[in-house]
């Protein structure tokens, strides 16, 4: 960008001065700074919650007992779905800004959750504030559904909202993803959410909040294209494989999170709606059920995804994205299907 | 052959037993009290409440014995327990020139209205392994003295400064609310409240090397240690139905304010500026580096060159907290095959092309 050095400027308008991603204390209906854009209502939250409070779940739970004995001090009763309903409220805020405007990054007031930043923890929050008690969830990450950070987030609702989780993509009306989208088509009334590691696909060309905040309002993408250009002229190829840049909607562009840019076409007129959290950098993004998601390209470099030159391994499936295993020191190499799920029904379809 | 497709959850069971056991160590050992920690390794329960953003030493001191030791963990847990509590609203300013004083310092004055104090300080301690201590040794009594006969009276040294204009003055509550990190999404330019907030909270690691930093010439500040104090002050809190302050507590806290050159522009004479550093608990170290990094940190606003990363407010403030770090960084450890299956197959591809390229050459 032109001058690195001009951040102490108030030139780009502060989504916080709007009221953009606030949250609100208990007490005093005063909102810190003005009814804004997207602005706290004031006071505490009465009425009935929409969630009663389950019991504890982890009464039989020996590692979990284990683990967190002292949270709540002796009383281990959080919240449906661990976040309090005034968190979930500005949660749900954000996102509904953010399907409004498909691709734009909302700032949120992201919560210190009990996993570490980086591990999903904005997917989560985006999870717990849309889960209700008839949800049936399910999550992956690479695709598959036991992998330890999966197992790991799918037992913090099944503990903390008692929900019922699937591994089947069909039967899951929240799909909590990372790296993948489900293979087995998306339908309508299915809600797909994204963990994003970093929200901001200029990050990488300019570090900087201020600037990226005003590239994107003046839809100013030609630092990307300038990107994928230098790629082609290097490499012969665009030399981005997942956290292929796309444009929602025809107007911003969108890190899709690092899946690999094989599931890029998966989004593009998805029935399902597909929501982005990303807690560390405190942002929550999204893209509505039918809308365009194009992926950025040259017309003489035309978009193109992996393919692999073989099949699965388990299930004998061509044209799916494929897990290498290194099977011995020797070269020995096995291709197996990253979707578990999907690979798993094609072998009890063929037995 | 290829086994690894199922487990996870028995792995992450047998892990989580593995590290309770690990955890306890020798049972032959009496297990540590959170008293013990609590009073024994104070410093340490004061470094996880200061960045764990929650004044409660038992639980510090519990988060401590969980966390085997490892402070950014036991900050971790200290910070996923905090964010589970209702916010009431915001306490008075704390009046820090009506502190208690266990310790106080001033770089700038021999000697000054309250004196100095040197306290409970690890300062002229000769560094040597006091073997004695493995032994359980016997303490002898510290020696008690009588206050100075002004010692309520310990005036700020920067409101000292200020009484002759020779410091900026301290800038005045206009009643704006405050920043809060903790509810709102940083907003880059931010305001000085905010930027102390993310500070206080801020891993001593980094601010103590960012400090160094502007000390060795990256962003001079030219600063003097106006005074360093410690002590316990009175945390008061205004409930809307009484519209007079309540007596919360105390707590211990350590302040620093920094005296730093200031040249002086067009419109204003020279005169010094300030670095503010507050802390919970007993840390100089933090408080002293937190002035400096605050200080810093006000280039922009003094009109001072931005050339340095102590001055850079998106570089501090985006990197400072150290559960964000070690999220990001340990999450490098999560299964990555689906991306690095993707890199994998373009160096492949390109290699094989750069292959057919030099074929085609020869």
């Amino acid at each position: 960008m032109s001058d690195a050095r001009t951040f102490g400027t108030d030139a780009h308008p502060s989504p916080r001065l709007r009221g953009e991603g606030r949250d609100d204390l208990v007490v005093g209906a005063a909102s810190p700074k003005g009814d804004g854009e997207g602005g706290a209502v004031g006071g505490a939250f009465s009425g009935e919650l929409p969630h009663p409070r389950l019991p504890p779940l982890f009464a039989d739970d020996d590692v979990g007992k284990t683990l967190s004995p002292q949270a709540g001090r002796g009383d281990a009763a959080y919240n449906f779905a661990y976040l309090d309903e005034g968190t979930k409220r500005m949660i749900r805020r954000a996102l509904l800004k953010a399907v409004a405007v498909p691709g734009y990054q909302v700032p949120f007031a992201s919560r210190e959750m009990p996993m570490p930043y980086g591990w999903g923890t904005g997917g989560v929050q985006v999870t717990a504030a849309i889960l209700g008690r008839s949800d049936v969830l399910k999550v992956i990450d690479q695709g598959a559904d036991d992998t330890t950070n999966a197992v790991s987030i799918r037992r913090f609702f099944a503990k903390t909202a008692g929900i019922a989780t699937t591994t089947r993509t069909g039967e899951a009306t929240v799909i909590q993803t990372r790296h993948r989208i489900p293979e087995t088509p998306l339908t309508e009334g299915q809600t797909l959410v994204y963990q994003v590691p970093i929200p901001e696909p200029l990050r990488f060309l300019e570090p900087r909040e201020t600037e990226t905040r005003q590239m994107h309002a003046l839809a100013e993408y030609g630092l990307m294209h300038v990107k994928l250009y230098e790629d082609i002229s290097r490499h012969g190829h665009i030399a981005t494989t997942y956290a292929y840049p796309v444009e929602v909607a025809g107007r911003y562009v969108m890190d899709p999170s690092p899946t690999p840019k094989f599931d890029n076409p998966k989004m593009d007129d998805c029935p399902a709606l597909q929501l982005f959290g990303a807690g560390r950098e405190r942002r929550i993004y999204a893209v509505p059920p039918y809308t365009r998601v194009r992926s950025l390209d040259f017309e003489d470099h035309p978009f193109t995804v992996q393919s692999f030159d073989r099949p699965c391994a388990l299930c004998g499936a061509e044209g799916h994205y494929l897990d290498e295993v290194v099977t011995d020191d020797a070269g020995g190499r096995m291709f197996i299907c990253s979707d578990t799920d999907a690979c798993e029904t094609r072998r009890e379809g063929a037995q | 052959m290829y086994v690894a497709v199922k487990g996870g959850e028995a792995a992450i069971d047998n892990a989580h037993r593995l590290l309770a056991e690990v955890r306890r160590g020798d049972p032959a050992v009496p297990d540590l009290t959170v008293a013990q920690i609590r009073e024994q390794m104070a410093l340490l329960v004061d470094r996880v409440m200061a960045e764990g953003s929650l004044n409660d030493p038992d639980l510090a001191a519990l988060a401590l014995k969980q966390a085997r030791g490892d402070v950014v963990e036991a900050v971790f847990l200290v910070r996923a327990f905090r964010t589970t509590l209702p916010r009431f609203g915001a306490s008075v300013p704390l009046e820090t020139g009506r502190m208690t004083l266990s310790r106080r310092i001033s770089a700038t004055f021999k000697d000054l209205p309250g004196g100095q104090v040197l306290g409970p300080t690890f300062d002229y301690t000769h560094r040597l392994v006091d073997f004695g201590l493995a032994e359980g040794e016997q303490l002898e009594p510290a020696a008690e003295a009588e206050p100075r006969e002004d010692a309520a009276a310990t005036p700020r040294v920067t409101d000292l400064l200020g009484r002759d204009g020779l410091i900026e003055p301290s800038p005045q509550d206009d009643g704006t609310p405050l920043g809060d990190i903790t509810r709102e999404p940083v907003d880059f330019p931010c305001d000085r409240s905010t930027r102390l907030q993310a500070l206080a909270r801020g891993d001593e690691g980094f601010i103590l090397a960012l400090g160094y930093s502007t000390q060795r010439g990256y962003g001079r500040t030219h600063p003097f240690v106006g005074e360093v104090r410690v002590g316990t002050v009175a945390v008061e809190f205004v409930p809307e139905e009484l519209g007079f302050p309540v007596l919360l507590g105390t707590m211990q806290v350590t302040e620093c304010q920094m005296v730093n050159q200031f040249k002086g522009s067009r419109e204003v004479p020279p005169q010094f500026t300030r670095g503010y550093g507050l802390v919970f608990g007993q840390s100089e170290r933090k408080a002293m580096a937190m002035a400096l990094v605050d200080r810093a940190l006000r280039a922009s606003e003094l009109g001072e060159p931005l050339a340095s990363p102590a001055q850079d407010q998106e570089f501090v403030l985006a990197h400072c907290d150290s559960l964000q770090a070690t999220g990001f960084v340990e999450h490098l450890k999560l299964p990555h095959y689906v991306d690095f299956q993707a890199e994998l197959e373009l160096v492949r591809r390109m290699r094989a092309e750069a292959e057919d390229k030099r074929e085609a050459a020869e």
